[in-house]
């Protein structure tokens, strides 16, 4: 049953150094709160799980968190490169980097397969790239029709960590709008942290909205904000200019460390983080 | 391009329309950032209203009013007819086989359609190390064509690739076992003009030129030896219509072809 918890408690008792951890997200209710405290709490050796790796994930590999990366399409959305997750891949800094790439339909095969309790997911797709022989797939044969498939080993991280918009005071999870894998993710892994907008008294029924009852998630933590710079529908916007600044932000190993220094190391918590942020904007006007 | 063209409009904006004018009213496109969210924008804004845009983060009939910086945007979700899961769009609607147009970028393509958007050098140890596949290979073999935009220079059409990240026509085993699938790649959309796979030898070929462009202008481009269609076609300009509309979507920054 949900805990509502801190968010210093929830990652201090959830992740351990080695974990496999999925922080969740297409574009949307991106868990950077989560991230950053990954970050502060310097949890290592971690095998970081995602479809869509962007700046939290740079994050992340740059200050040298990460092992191995599970992942479909690593980039700034709209933007470019990953320059740290590049760097790591290129030059080994700060950390060689492993990696397992799959194709979003591989990954959100395994993700479905993960949440189902599958052992494998299937998909109609690989054949004939250079994908087939870099990533962890095997062949099969329809037992019906004969058709060749792919399957995709179930995605199941000890720790799935997403962002939504509320829970309620008993720990049930709603979150609407682009949803990504989020549900996957959180049923297919072992402990799950939900980083959320606000908790209220009730939970007013969204018929387009998704559910997970308290009895499905590990614990819940309050961070308002927490998935700046991506967005939270009904809440807030993408911040567009902080994709933008992130490229020149990461694109030198100097630069990298002194503002994740500055604003994550720092930071004790999220409120001190967009202190933090608020400031730099002041003091660039 | 000469200067007084370029003064007009720009490379980008003639591969949008040219991308744009190819795509039939009532088309259901799986569409990208950047370049191809542009074309099937303005599509939908000039000749194509009905066009159907399905966004690979879940957004089905997606109507942006301006022009999405993410492939997730909450402009996308909130003009859409429906929202779904990201497990759903890729197994019900893409692999299920319901997508007319799927639109592709690459940092690298070679004469059969085969493009590469893995990395640039050796596997192990990158000279460049880019996103990775995405939606690529699947969209590739599953919507009923492909459209690849992306600027023709001998860096980007390539002899042999780094990496095959996603397969440019479907093999004939395919065929051959009554599988379904699509035709693969149907047209490259460059910043010169478009090639096309020529019917018999599935070689893709330069089969229109964008004006003020020569055909030795193209071979110049292309790192293999370009054929070229005997009745090569003239692309017109972009009219005033067409670059007014595309214009007015006011993207949200200049996109770049393969991110």
């Amino acid at each position: 049953m949900a805990e509502i918890v801190p968010l210093t408690e929830a990652v201090r008792d959830l992740v351990r150094d080695g974990d496999v951890v999925a922080l969740e997200g297409f574009t949307h209710l991106i868990p950077h709160a989560a991230g950053h405290e990954l970050i502060r709490q310097q949890r290592r050796d971690l095998t970081l799980v995602r479809m869509t790796p962007d700046i939290v994930y740079d994050q992340l590999i740059g200050m040298g968190c990460a092992r191995k990366l599970v992942f479909s399409w690593g980039g700034n959305p709209g933007v470019g490169s990953l320059h740290r997750l590049r760097d790591a891949v290129e030059n080994d800094w700060p950390a060689p980097l492993e990696l397992e790439e799959h194709s979003h339909a591989g990954m959100a095969a395994g993700y479905a397969a993960g949440a189902s309790n599958f052992p494998f997911g299937i998909v109609r797709g690989y054949e004939g790239t250079d994908l087939a022989t870099r990533t962890n797939i095997a062949w099969i044969t329809c037992p019906f029709t004969g058709e060749r498939l792919a399957a995709v080993p179930a995605i199941r991280p000890d720790v799935g960590i997403i962002h939504a918009q509320r829970a309620d005071e008993a720990g049930n999870v709603q979150l609407w709008g682009i949803s990504g894998v989020q549900k996957e993710v959180v049923l297919g892994s072992t402990r799950s942290i939900v980083t959320v907008e606000e908790i209220v008294s009730e939970l007013e029924p969204r018929p387009d909205a998704v559910l997970l009852p308290a009895w499905t998630v590990t614990a819940i933590s309050v961070a308002a904000g927490g998935a700046h710079p991506s967005y939270a529908h009904g809440y807030y916007e993408r911040d567009n200019a902080f994709y933008v600044r992130w490229d020149e932000i990461s694109r030198d190993r100097d630069r990298f460390r002194q503002w994740m220094q500055r604003h994550v190391l720092e930071t004790a918590d999220l409120s001190e983080y967009q202190r933090a942020l608020q400031a730099r904007e002041a003091s660039a006007v | 391009m000469t200067q007084a063209e370029a003064s007009s409009y720009t490379a980008e904006e003639m591969m949008a329309v040219a991308a744009a004018r190819r795509l039939a009213d009532g088309t259901v496109c799986f569409v990208g950032i950047g370049l191809p969210s542009r074309a099937a924008n303005l599509a939908r804004a000039t000749h194509a209203p009905d066009c159907v845009l399905i966004y690979e983060s879940g957004a089905i009939g997606a109507k942006p009013r301006h022009l999405p910086l993410s492939i997730g945007d909450g402009e996308l979700a909130e003009t859409a007819d429906a929202v779904v899961s990201v497990p759903e769009i890729f197994s019900y609607w893409l692999q299920g086989g319901r997508i007319d147009v799927g639109f592709l970028g690459a940092a690298q393509i070679d004469a059969h359609g085969n493009l590469n958007s893995t990395v640039i050098g050796e596997y192990e140890r990158p000279k460049v190390r880019l996103p990775g596949a995405g939606g690529a290979p699947e969209i590739a073999a599953w919507c009923r064509e492909t459209f690849v935009m992306l600027r023709q220079t001998p860096r980007t059409f390539v002899e042999r690739l780094d990496f095959l990240t996603s397969v440019g026509q479907p093999p004939d085993a395919r065929a051959a076992a009554g599988r379904r699938g699509g035709a693969g790649v149907t047209c490259v959309v460059t910043d010169l003009g478009v090639l096309e796979p020529d019917p018999e030898t599935r070689e893709l070929t330069m089969t229109e030129l964008y004006p003020d462009v020569t055909i030795d202008d193209a071979r110049e481009a292309t790192g293999w030896d370009l054929m070229t269609a005997a009745d090569i076609r003239l692309v017109p300009a972009p009219t005033s219509d067409e670059l007014e509309a595309l214009r007015a979507l006011k993207p949200a920054n200049e996109q770049t072809v393969t991110s």
